[in-house]
């Protein structure tokens, strides 16, 4: 069993194990910091910047950053929080998310976070990117219009040779997510399953199984993101 | 084309490590990395074509349509701008019969914009096929666009060559060293050995003490104390590396291009010291593509280095073996940060990592890695040499010894000056020869404009650390458009778009800055402008988007009344401007547009 270390977040004491990560060790302990770009156990993209906390003073993204023994962790102040609010309004204006329409409503990070922070109208103008989607895969659409650059598909979607289906293209405002041709031409079943359910918001959707769980039975028509871990200690 | 690219990811070994080179080499065959290019390169190395992509388009440089065969990249900072850029814009346009971001249907010249070369001090600059233009006129563009008619060869088109080893027949270009004053470090005396045959008869540790105790300090901008870096990557074990940063992308600056140039044969020995410092064997120095021109001259220091025995195996007979490569990058400003320069040199996008891991425990292939500045580097012969009091014996209490600084725009005497650490703003102008200052940029476009008043102020790690640039802005400028507004475009054009703030942010605030010189800013733009540069600032991941919001911060914080003069008191502006959406539709149907009067 690894070392264990004590932390505190917003003035409560907490254990973790050391090494491990803020959001994890955090979670562990019933405290909700909000993620769009982590998933546990695989290399951290530290990307979206929404799990941003202060960590003895300085602002640090608790998904990359193992806790120590005895760090002064800020999470749920009105400082961050409306700093999660702005960057949730910020993907809101950056990219093109039609809710009502989209696949993925009512199982998306993006739009739970929407809710959890009460956003109203962004107070960022609106960027109206032109995007394309990419519907080339016989198993999968890539909607670039929703993507947030959170890189999972990137990290995560592999064939058994250890390559990716998915990559970013180009760079700053013209960044895009891109998909492999040839390989995502070959694209199993399973994967395209798995890249649909990493991804945060409805970017990769599976082509003939739309709607398989209907509206208002999904993660978060009936309780907010992040009350899952909140419960735990309740 | 199938063997030329398979001869080319042959001589790099077949890795993916070494993605950068081979794009390189065949972008400069080819003059673009075509689909069927990329298709072959993933093919041969075993990785997807999605990630030669995620590569390839990342970088400046490589294209996918071919560029003419004379490709022009204009340099659209600061300095050149203020220089008379946009003549030089407009004759080549004239002359080509294209605009900017377009070639020539025949193929014959390309003409696109590009971010700061380094040539700040000898504006405006372009670089042609990869040589370095300088101080263009419309005149000399006229005789160049004649030339390319000619079918001449770059190379052929100019035969004045700068002072020192700009001359050197390896190197032969135009550019200038513009050395105005010489300090006892890195432009004074030296002589090539000096410095690591000394260190070579000290313990690893002594050399390292010698550094710390010299209170040295990272050239390159952060000012990190480079002893303790040394220290840190000492105490790792395995396999290690000394990489040097000579990526050079903050407007303004051009010392480490005299560096090079002059004191090639000094970096180099740096690199050594801190590789028998570390207990490293290997070593990279990463060097901006804009300096291609320097390519030959590099290696065949390197090559005379291994001749005198300072580099290769049993460096001076003491059983030390140390070598050096060149890694050159593609055109990306946020490669300069040292976790990106480290991905870019592993043949990926340059985008920053994670910290921690630091370099100095996980960097270069995954081994510890001490990456400093040029400068740095030929400081620290110079400290071995003549002891670290001797160093301590120049500038502040804080800030030891010397500092190149790049100083370019509205002076007389632009160039490259060593001057100790300590010297203040208004002693500077005077040095330069510039009169009836408004402004000047400290540090670059991430660095602070400073007004008048406080032109008192040192120059000093305490005070204004800057890793050298220093752009004069004269009374005549316009502060806001010719200043701010191009600082936000490079910063959006550099960003390497992976942290939501530093991608969208930079837009946004360059759409602000341009709404307020268009004469629709209200005063709460102001304030937004300034809270969101702040959320940007506490939420990016590296260094770029942390300080990029600087140039409306600081302005807005120093010279509150330009803005003022220019935005309107009024509670609500569109961003959405009818006048010039109807424009368009107005001139066919032949009526003005003249919607709300
Ligand atoms: C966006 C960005 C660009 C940078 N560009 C350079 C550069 O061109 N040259 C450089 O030496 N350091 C640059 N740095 C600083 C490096 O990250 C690093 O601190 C430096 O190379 C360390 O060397 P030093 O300690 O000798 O200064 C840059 C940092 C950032 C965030
Ligand atoms: S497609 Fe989805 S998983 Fe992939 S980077 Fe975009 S948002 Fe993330
Ligand atoms: S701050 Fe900007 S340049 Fe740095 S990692 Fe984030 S997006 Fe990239
Ligand atoms: S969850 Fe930490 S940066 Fe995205």
């Amino acid at each position: 069993m690894s070392e264990k270390v004590k932390f505190t977040i917003d003035g409560k004491e907490y254990e973790g194990a050391k090494g491990q990560l803020l959001v994890d060790a955090a979670a562990e302990n019933g405290v909700y910091i909000p993620v769009l770009c982590h998933w546990k156990d695989v290399i951290p993209a530290g990307s979206c910047r929404i799990c941003t906390v202060k960590v003895n003073g300085r602002f640090v993204a608790a998904c990359t950053t193992p806790v120590e023994d005895a760090c002064v962790v800020e999470n749920n102040t009105p400082e961050l929080q409306d700093i999660r609010k702005a960057i949730v309004e910020m993907l809101f204006v950056e990219g093109n998310h039609f809710c009502p329409a989209c696949e993925k409503s009512g199982d998306c990070d993006l739009q739970a976070l929407g809710y959890r922070y009460q956003m109203m109208v962004p107070r960022f103008p609106y960027a109206f990117e032109r995007r394309e989607l990419d519907a080339t895969s016989p198993k999968i659409f890539l909607e670039k219009n929703r993507c947030i650059f959170c890189k999972r598909c990137v990290r995560m979607i592999k064939n058994d040779k250890g390559q990716s289906y998915f990559a970013f293209k180009g760079r700053g405002k013209h960044l895009e997510i891109s998909m492999d041709k040839k390989l995502a031409a070959t694209m199993s079943d399973e994967l395209a399953e798995k890249a649909m359910k990493v991804c945060p918001v409805g970017a990769i959707l599976r082509k003939e199984v739309g709607f398989s769980t209907p509206i208002g039975q999904r993660k978060y028509d009936n309780v907010p993101i992040g009350s899952d871990i909140e419960k735990l200690h309740k | 084309m199938k063997e030329k690219i398979i001869s080319i990811i042959e001589s790099y070994g077949r890795t993916s490590g070494r993605l950068m080179d081979i794009l390189l080499s065949v972008q400069a065959e080819f003059r673009c990395v075509s689909e069927e290019a990329v298709s072959l390169i993933a093919s041969e190395l075993g990785v997807s074509e999605a990630d030669v992509n995620q590569t390839k388009t990342f970088y400046h440089f490589f294209t996918t349509k071919p560029v003419g065969k004379y490709a022009v990249y204009m340099n659209n900072s600061v300095t050149s701008v203020m220089k008379g850029m946009y003549d030089v814009v407009d004759e080549f346009e004239k002359q080509a019969g294209i605009k900017f971001g377009q070639t020539t249907p025949d193929g014959l010249l390309s003409l696109n914009y590009t971010a700061c070369i380094g040539m700040s001090d000898q504006e405006p600059a372009a670089l042609i096929n990869n040589v370095v233009f300088t101080e263009l006129t419309r005149d000399k563009v006229r005789k160049i666009y004649s030339d390319m008619r000619d079918g001449k060869p770059v190379e052929a088109m100019f035969n004045e060559f700068g002072d020192g080893n700009n001359a050197n027949q390896l190197v032969k270009t135009m550019v200038k060293n513009n050395i105005r004053r010489r300090g006892n470090v890195t432009l004074g005396e030296y002589e090539v050995g000096k410095g690591l045959t000394k260190a070579l008869s000290m313990s690893s540790q002594e050399v390292i003490d010698e550094i710390k105790n010299s209170n040295l300090r990272g050239r390159g901008g952060a000012g990190f104390p480079t002893g303790l870096k040394w220290q840190f990557c000492s105490k790792e074990t395995g396999d290690k590396y000394v990489m040097c940063n000579a990526d050079e992308g903050e407007p303004g600056t051009f010392k480490d291009r005299v560096l090079l140039t002059e004191r090639a044969h000094m970096i180099f020995e740096g690199m050594a010291v801190a590789g028998y410092a570390i207990g490293a064997k290997e070593g990279v120095l990463y060097l901006r593509h804009e300096y291609k021109y320097l390519k030959a001259f590099m290696e065949s220091v390197l090559a005379e280095l291994r001749n005198k025995n300072i580099l290769g195996n049993n460096i001076l007979g003491k059983g030390f073996n140390f070598d050096i490569r060149v890694q050159f990058g593609a055109g990306a400003y946020v490669c300069g940060e040292e976790s990106a320069l480290i991905e870019s040199s592993e043949g990926k996008r340059g985008e920053p990592r994670n910290r921690p891991p630091f370099p100095v425990q996980r960097g270069y292939n995954a081994k510890p890695t001490v990456i400093n500045n040029v400068e740095t580097f030929c400081s620290v012969v110079k400290i071995i040499e003549n002891g670290s009091a001797w160093y301590r014996g120049m500038g502040t209490e804080e800030s030891a010894g010397t500092k190149l600084l790049s100083i370019s725009g509205d002076c007389k005497m632009p160039g490259v000056y060593e001057i100790e650490w300590g010297m203040t703003i208004a002693d500077m102008l005077q040095m330069v020869g510039a009169e009836d200052v408004q402004a000047v940029q400290v540090a670059g476009p991430s660095g602070i404009c400073l007004p008048p008043s406080q032109f008192n102020r040192k120059i000093a790690i305490e005070d204004l650390p800057t890793g050298g640039s220093m752009i004069v802005i004269g009374a005549n400028r316009d502060l806001i458009k010719d200043v701010v507004l191009n600082f936000m475009e490079f910063f959006e054009d550099e960003s390497c778009g992976s942290c939501v703030t530093c991608r969208s942010f930079n837009m946004i605030l360059r759409k602000q800055v341009k709404k307020v010189v268009d004469g629709r800013g209200i005063k709460s733009d102001l304030d937004n402008m300034l809270a969101w540069g702040e959320i940007m600032r506490k939420t990016s991941r590296c260094g770029l988007g942390q300080t990029a919001s600087n140039p409306v911060s600081t302005t807005i914080k120093n010279f509150l009344d330009l803005y003022n003069a220019r935005v309107k008191d009024a509670e609500y502006q569109s961003d959405f401007d009818m006048h010039k959406a109807i424009e368009e539709s107005c001139e066919v149907v032949g009526r003005p547009a003249n919607i709300h009067e």
